[in-house]
């Protein structure tokens, strides 16, 4: 059963909303209706599933923080259905809508929305005395909630004497003590430095694996959402237009908006090593003997192979002079003569992290599963290949989408850089 | 000579609908009156009563712990003065109707603004009514006061209830319209009841605005409170108007001079009150 269900809701402000969401049915367009009413919300529908992170991407008036703010029902939708397990939001009355709020869905703010005036301990327990814990309880929880977000000892502070990105962890602090199963985050990280962003987004992963939160996310930054997302929906002037996990909105995006959107995207982030890798031209199993090995590798014009057991683990590589010097000593199998080779790689592997070992070496990085069976290989062109954006994007007469330096991740660290320019001709 | 091309009897019509309230509600009216000059003989006699020193040095005091020793070594030098123009009992008088009138002129000012800031029809209705109030010259107020009051006190009270009301709301409606939505918004996600979002988050940001409302309505009450000596009202105000019919320059100074006095340690108490509220201090507070 999904955590959350959203069923073709609208939200047109203004007070002739209803006549606006029937013409919008009819399939009038946003400006058709502008006279009767903003429509900000038209018609947006999916499904949420437990323990997903689920982000909204849209830029500045795509209508992302009208419907995050219907999924807590601080915005009621002008029609359409928000379930919460039986609950309906949009019909719930106001003391059941206080009791969701308390027991089922918190909220993080773009801009934190702390009190100045409470410590920052009193912060993090707020939704516990909302609750009626007593004192003493509702810090205890609090302390631990601070612990989570690694303040631990800040809790005497106020929130002035922190940073923004301090801050904003009192402001997940809060949330976590709330201890509801959704938490709702509302450009959480947009007011932050990018370094800082970056930890948070680490953070915030990390703790969504510990304590399986179901997250609802909403950015206006597209490596944010590619970064985070098990899933991501695209909206454009009110509506989804597409909802996908990152490599399918990259590999197939909806329509143009969507593709000319993803064309800056830093690729190196999003795609991982199972999108790139092939199946290897030449695989040895350790036990084959020095004259089938000798076979394979010329028919595959390969100057050396990896090599694996039998169950497919990555074992190394054999040159084609080791082997032949097999061959003359008239060994049984290739054991005596597996070097280490390149270190393989895991298939989750962003792109940004093949950039080293692909520096290291001539051959293809092997690539390997969470059991370590050699899955398959990543030619060190298909590296290069991968970061020029889609051949397919309409933009591509656009000459600044096909400029190399444009394609080159614009935020990765220097150590990324670094290797980037290193790992060349060598 | 022209006459006007019409004739708007509006003069006509307030006259009667006041004497009109005069004749029919003249028991609340008189009711009105028995307890606010009661309330205000109390506090006049509290303050007036004791010796100078005894309630100078509690004024100094208050001026030490809300603030520190330089505004208390003022206020003792401010009073000095005062006691020293034999203006001591006069001022304590005035200092009398000033508390009482911005006390109700609160009492009704601070929740009809937090009306205001949660309802914006009452907001459109109560902003004209305001800029009426306050722009109104302040002496007109005294003339259906008198009708209705007759001299003395209570009339003078009334008519500084009236002047002083206006920033009373409009700071506390702008101070609560002004409390950053995002932090409301925390409440409402959290769960809270709106009634203590309006205790618990509202009213502590809205605090420093507001108070600089109630620092307003003390000092226009201040002022009116003066311009009401001219129904009799007492304290520095009878003075004032007195060295005024007979053109006395010496006894309109050091009256004149008291009012600026209080004036000044009023303002500044209250300053500093607001200055030591928890959000106030909090937002000192910032990173090193």
């Amino acid at each position: 059963m999904s955590a959350l269900r959203v069923e073709n809701i609208y939200k047109v402000f203004g007070r002739r909303g209803p006549e606006a969401v029937r013409r919008l049915d009819q399939g009038a367009s946003r400006e058709d209706v502008a006279p009767l009413g903003t429509a900000a919300v038209i018609d947006a529908s999916f499904d949420v599933q437990p323990g997903e992170i689920f982000v909204v991407m849209g830029l500045s008036g795509s209508g992302k923080s009208t419907l995050i703010r219907m999924l807590n029902g601080l915005l009621r939708p002008t029609a359409g259905h928000i379930y919460l397990g039986e609950d309906d939001l949009a019909t719930v009355g106001p003391a059941a809508l206080r009791d969701i709020r308390q027991q089922r869905v918190s909220m993080v703010f773009q801009h934190f929305a702390l009190l100045p005036h409470r410590s920052v301990l009193d912060n993090a327990a707020y939704p516990l005395q909302v609750q009626g814990v007593g004192r003493t309880e509702r810090r205890a929880k609090a302390e631990e909630s601070l612990q989570m977000v690694g303040l631990e000892g800040w809790g005497d502070k106020l929130p002035s004497e922190l940073s923004g990105g301090m801050r904003q962890r009192v402001g997940l602090a809060r949330a976590l003590t709330a201890d509801t199963d959704i938490l709702l985050m509302d450009e959480a990280f947009s007011a932050l430095d990018p370094l800082i962003r970056r930890d948070m987004q680490e953070q915030l992963i990390d703790l969504q694996q510990r304590l399986g939160k179901t997250v609802i996310f909403i950015t206006h930054d597209l490596n944010e959402a590619m970064h985070l997302g098990d899933r991501i929906a695209v909206m454009r002037a009110g509506r989804i237009v597409q909802i996908g996990s990152a490599e399918e909105i990259l590999a197939d995006p909806a329509d143009d908006y969507v593709a000319r959107f993803i064309a800056d995207v830093d690729r190196t982030r999003v795609l991982q090593a199972s999108s790139l890798m092939r199946p290897p031209t030449v695989m040895l199993p350790v036990s084959s003997g020095p004259r089938r090995a000798l076979h394979e590798l010329s028919e595959a014009q390969m100057p050396a192979s990896f090599v694996v057991d039998r169950e497919r683990r990555f074992l190394g590589l054999v040159h084609d002079s080791d082997v032949l010097e097999a061959q003359r000593t008239g060994a049984s199998d290739l054991s005596g003569i597996v070097k280490p080779g390149p270190l393989p790689v895991s298939t989750d592997a962003n792109l940004s992290e093949l950039f080293a070992p692909a520096a290291e070496s001539q051959l293809p990085l092997p690539v390997v599963d969470e059991r370590h069976r050699l899955v398959g290989v990543i030619p060190r062109v298909s590296i290069l290949k991968a970061m020029a954006p889609n051949e397919s994007a309409p933009d591509a007469t656009d000459p600044t989408v096909n400029l190399p330096w444009e394609a080159e991740p614009t935020d990765v660290g220097p150590d990324d850089g670094a290797t980037l320019v290193s790992g060349g001709p060598r | 000579m022209n006459g006007p091309l019409f004739t708007l009897p509006l003069g006509e019509w307030v006259a009667s609908f006041v004497r009109w309230m005069t004749s029919t509600f003249k028991p609340v009216f008189d009711f009105i009156k028995t307890i606010l000059e009661g309330i205000y003989d109390l506090i006049a006699a509290v303050l007036g009563e004791p010796p100078f020193v005894a309630v100078a040095l509690v004024l100094v005091i208050l001026a030490f712990l809300v603030k520190g020793w330089k505004l208390a070594l003022g206020t003792a030098i401010g009073f000095l003065v005062i006691e020293g123009v034999g203006q001591w009992g006069n001022a304590m008088d005035t200092l009398a109707l000033v508390i009482l009138a911005s006390f109700i002129a609160l009492l009704i000012g601070i929740p009809l603004g937090i009306w205001a800031a949660r309802n914006d029809s009452v907001s459109a209705v109560v902003r004209p009514v305001l800029d009426f109030m306050q722009t109104m010259p302040a002496f007109v107020y005294l003339i259906p006061t008198v009708v209705i009051f007759l001299t003395g006190a209570v009339p003078g009270l009334v008519a500084t209830i009236v002047f002083a009301l206006a920033p009373g709301v409009r700071f506390t409606e702008l101070g609560i319209r002004q409390v950053d939505k995002e932090v409301v918004e925390a409440g409402h996600a959290f769960g809270s009841h709106p009634r203590r979002i309006l205790r618990e988050i509202q009213l502590p940001l809205a605090l420093p605005t507001i108070m600089a409302g109630v620092n307003q309505v003390i000092m226009l009450s201040l002022s009116m409170v003066v311009i009401a000596g001219m129904v009799g009202a007492g304290g520095l105000g009878r003075d004032v108007v007195a060295a005024l019919s007979r053109v006395n320059v010496g006894l309109g100074f050091e009256a004149g001079l008291a009012v600026v006095i209080l004036a000044m340690y009023l303002d500044r108490i209250t300053a500093a009150l607001s200055d030591r509220s928890p959000v106030a201090r909090a937002l000192r507070t910032t990173v090193a």
